[in-house]
């Protein structure tokens, strides 16, 4: 079937021997991903600790602890706590490990290419996301602390300085900087994906032929290019406006901490929402249309059928892209919009529905009647449609402008964002994870532990955030540290208790996950066979962990649709891709 | 895909932009004696098309801000443009032409002719950057700074934008002529067209801004 040629190469494209040009400054696609999931998996870390911090105060705020200044944490820290979770899971692990992290892996093996189009551009991208990372991070450590405005650090409070509160000072800054700085590693990765995609396919490898895990990253590929360039000059203007005393963003006559602003007059913080959720409304596709493209690849693998409309299925995928263009004013309908646009804004978004239904649709057809594996892998895509249609239909509920008013700054929001965006999208990696495990370092995870852990998760997520719709019709603030001011929120206390305790026992569940990915590594049981899934993409038709340059310097050639599951008359239930028709063994 | 086995396959359907080209073909063959093989040639075209893509949303972002900003309050002042503008426009404006004389001259292996347009195309990019500070001290000596008003504000910065995107342009150009081509994995005819292309952007992307800040004002 395959035949690998002797990897040694010459000249610059010989693998690299050292260590440092191996593990560090490597150039090598596999590499790199890992890198990027290392850095994801550092920031779900550090951004879970956080929101554990914020679920210990929020359940109990009296209770002293001695992690915090004087005790009891303030309302500021709060905010900081809230603000770095927000930016730290958006950004570094929901941007990072979907794309850069699984995409850089398996895009350039899935469509049979020896590497991205530019290897060179594709280290300097990680190491730009890394410098990001830390001086975003760094915003803890330097006076006044993280910045307070939250992960869309709306001004005029962003834009005022150290006078609208602690953190908002340097920490701001560094925010700003650090967010800058991501832009540009994203531009970097999404240009150098699109044009692997466009350019380095291999012999048959037509675009009906590639996987749905392809077609999601070109399509989060296209959405990153094109959103964060606008990201980036939105922070330039914020920049300016902070540091060099222009007035893009602030108004005349504010009134800030008792101290009239004069300095400043005539901007509309306006401008930047407009800016802010043109990237931040595509953004959110970045993060779950990777997870989409995996969970339509598992539930076809696992379920040993087909992707039920596969055409479909491509079409959803750039629909909900395109459309993710034409939505951000739903973030915007409390900001005392034209009523008109809001409804032009209200329509545009329940489209997404569309699409959205189509491949909820698909995903039930491609499991329906299938012969279900229910491994690691499965569950968790199955998981993810599951969250994937819980935090859908509360957006239908948030797309109309009528019930946004009152939900918009409750904590119905915050139950829909992190199911639909951060859970479901983290689901996606989860089933990623334990099924390419065995391609990346040549071992499976434990199923066992692997179980627990989906168990645990599934229904810890759903324990956490479903009471939180209940909160929100309720009229719960979000972004409130402390729920002790009026009668109607101490009745919702209880709750928070519970939402706490449930997301300690997921946290916990996590360092579950944690052992078993380290654990694995070490010990796990060992994939000796090449495609120990039989499925039918082109990374299963290489050793596990793949060699150097992929394809051992031979070009694969592609016969066959990704999906070639129980295909009557054949042998097998899977036709690999790369396998030539004269050898499909006949039943 | 059920049904057939064999009839179902078609072979080696290359398509558009599917498929890697022959490896030695053309003039961008580098080293192919190692395991990987070489990027097409095409690969950069599509980059660079990306990238100026990008470069366009950076730049719409910052004009419809422009717009919008113009449209808010009663703040907005006219900026009066220092003339040395039109003199730095037409620079820029020659530079474009001969950029492609020096193009001309590569492909008909006038490697000397070449270098000498590729230098006077690069000493006309230089020369735009210091007309654009001339335009900036002349704006600052006449009391329009950063933050004087929000159309001078827009003024330095996307004159500043725009800059830092050319001197790009002009670290391409010092690339393409200081860079030892024998070894690499395009040719250097390629990277001139590469540099041309952005370069030609450049150009009509000031021609852009230059509209928007004199008629816009």
């Amino acid at each position: 079937m395959v035949t690998h040629e002797s990897g040694g190469g010459h000249g610059h494209h010989a693998p690299p021997s050292g260590f440092i040009r191996k593990w560090v400054f490597s150039v090598d696609h596999k590499v790199i991903g890992i890198q990027y999931l290392c850095l994801a998996i550092f920031s779900v870390f550090l951004g879970m600790a956080l929101s554990f911090l914020m679920r210990l105060h929020l359940a109990w705020p009296t209770v002293k602890f001695f992690f915090f200044k004087g005790g009891v944490m303030t309302p500021e820290q709060y905010l900081a706590l809230m603000t770095m979770h927000g930016t730290i899971m958006v950004f570094m692990v929901l941007t990072t490990a979907p794309q850069s992290g699984f995409g850089n892996y398996f895009l350039p093996i899935q469509i049979g290419a020896a590497d991205m189009a530019f290897p060179v551009l594709n280290m300097l991208s990680f190491w730009t996301t890394f410098v990001s990372l830390c001086v975003m991070v760094s915003a803890f450590f330097v006076a006044g602390g993280a910045p307070i405005g939250g992960w869309t650090s709306y001004p005029t409070l962003s834009a005022l300085g150290e006078i609208a509160g602690p953190g908002q000072g340097a920490g701001e800054t560094l925010w700003i900087v650090g967010l800058a700085i991501f832009c540009g590693a994203s531009l970097m990765g999404a240009l150098n994906f699109i044009t692997t995609l466009i350019d380095l396919r291999t012999k048959g490898m037509t675009l009906g032929r590639m996987p749905l895990t392809c077609w999601t990253w070109f399509v989060t590929a296209i959405l990153a290019l094109l959103a964060f360039g606008v990201l980036l000059a939105a922070c330039i203007l914020l920049l300016l406006d902070r540091l060099a005393g222009t007035s893009f963003f602030i108004p005349g006559g504010l009134v800030v901490t008792d101290q009239v602003i004069t300095w400043h007059k005539g901007g509309s913080p306006l401008l930047w929402q407009h800016l802010f959720w043109f990237f931040g409304h595509p953004e959110v596709y970045i993060a779950i249309l990777p997870g989409m493209g995996v969970a339509s690849h598992l539930l076809s693998t696992f379920s040993r059928k087909p992707v039920f409309g596969y055409r479909a299925m491509v079409g959803a995928v750039c629909g909900i892209g395109f459309l993710g263009f034409c939505v951000w004013g739903h973030h915007m309908f409390v900001s005392g919009m034209s009523p008109y646009s809001a409804f032009a804004f209200s329509i545009l978004t329940m489209t997404i529905g569309v699409p959205s239904a189509i491949k909820t649709f698909n995903w039930l057809g491609t499991i329906w009647g299938g012969r279900i594996t229910f491994n690691c892998a499965m569950l968790f895509a199955l998981g993810f449609v599951s969250l994937f249609v819980t935090g859908g239909l509360s957006g239908l509920f948030l797309a109309q402008p009528s019930l946004d008013l009152y939900l918009h700054d409750a904590y119905f929001v915050v139950a829909h964002f992190h199911l639909i965006m951060g859970v479901a999208a983290i689901f996606g990696m989860f089933g990623a994870l334990y099924f390419w495990f065995p391609k990346m370092f040549g071992r499976f995870m434990h199923e066992g532990i692997g179980k627990v852990h989906f168990w645990l998760t599934f229904i810890g997520v759903y324990a956490i955030f479903m009471p939180m719709h209940f909160l929100g019709l309720a009229g719960n603030p979000r972004r409130y540290s402390e729920m002790t001011a009026g009668p109607f929120l101490v009745a919702l206390q209880p709750l928070h208790a519970f939402i706490s305790v449930a997301a300690f026992v997921t946290i916990s569940a996590q360092l579950l996950f944690l052992f078993n990915f380290l654990w694995s590594l070490k010990a796990g049981k060992e994939a000796k066979e090449e495609n120990p899934w039989h499925a039918t993409t082109l990374e299963w038709s290489i050793p596990s962990p793949p060699p150097f340059d992929n394809f051992g310097g031979r070009e694969p050639v592609v016969y066959h649709g990704p999906y070639e599951f129980s295909v009557p008359g054949a042998a097998d239930d899977f036709i690999p891709q790369h396998l030539a028709p004269e050898l499909v063994r006949k039943a | 895909m059920p049904g057939t086995i064999v009839d179902d396959v078609e072979i080696i359907d290359a398509g558009h932009g599917g498929g890697t080209p022959p490896p030695a073909g053309g003039d961008d063959d580098g080293d192919s004696s190692g395991s990987r093989r070489p990027v097409p040639r095409r690969a950069y075209f599509t980059a660079l098309q990306l990238g100026l893509a990008a470069i366009v949303m950076f730049f719409m972002a910052l004009a419809s801000s422009y717009i919008v900003r113009k449209g808010l309050g009663t703040d907005w002042q006219r900026t009066p443009l220092p003339p040395v503008l039109w003199f730095n426009t037409a620079i820029l404006l020659t530079s474009s032409v001969t950029i492609v004389v020096a193009r001309r001259k590569l492909e008909g292996g006038e490697r000397g002719a070449f270098q000498t347009w590729w230098w006077v195309t690069t000493g006309l990019g230089v020369l735009f950057l210091a007309g654009q500070i001339i335009a900036w001290r002349e704006l600052a000596a006449a009391g329009m700074l950063l933050a004087t008003n929000p159309s001078s504000s827009f003024f330095y910065l996307l004159t500043a934008a725009h800059g830092a995107h050319l001197g790009g342009g002009i670290l391409a150009l010092f690339y393409v002529a200081f860079r030892p081509w024998s070894r690499s994995r395009i040719s250097q005819g390629t990277a001139a067209e590469l540099t041309s292309i952005y370069w030609h952007f450049m150009d009509g992307l000031w021609i852009f801004l230059f509209a928007l800040l004199t008629l816009g004002r």
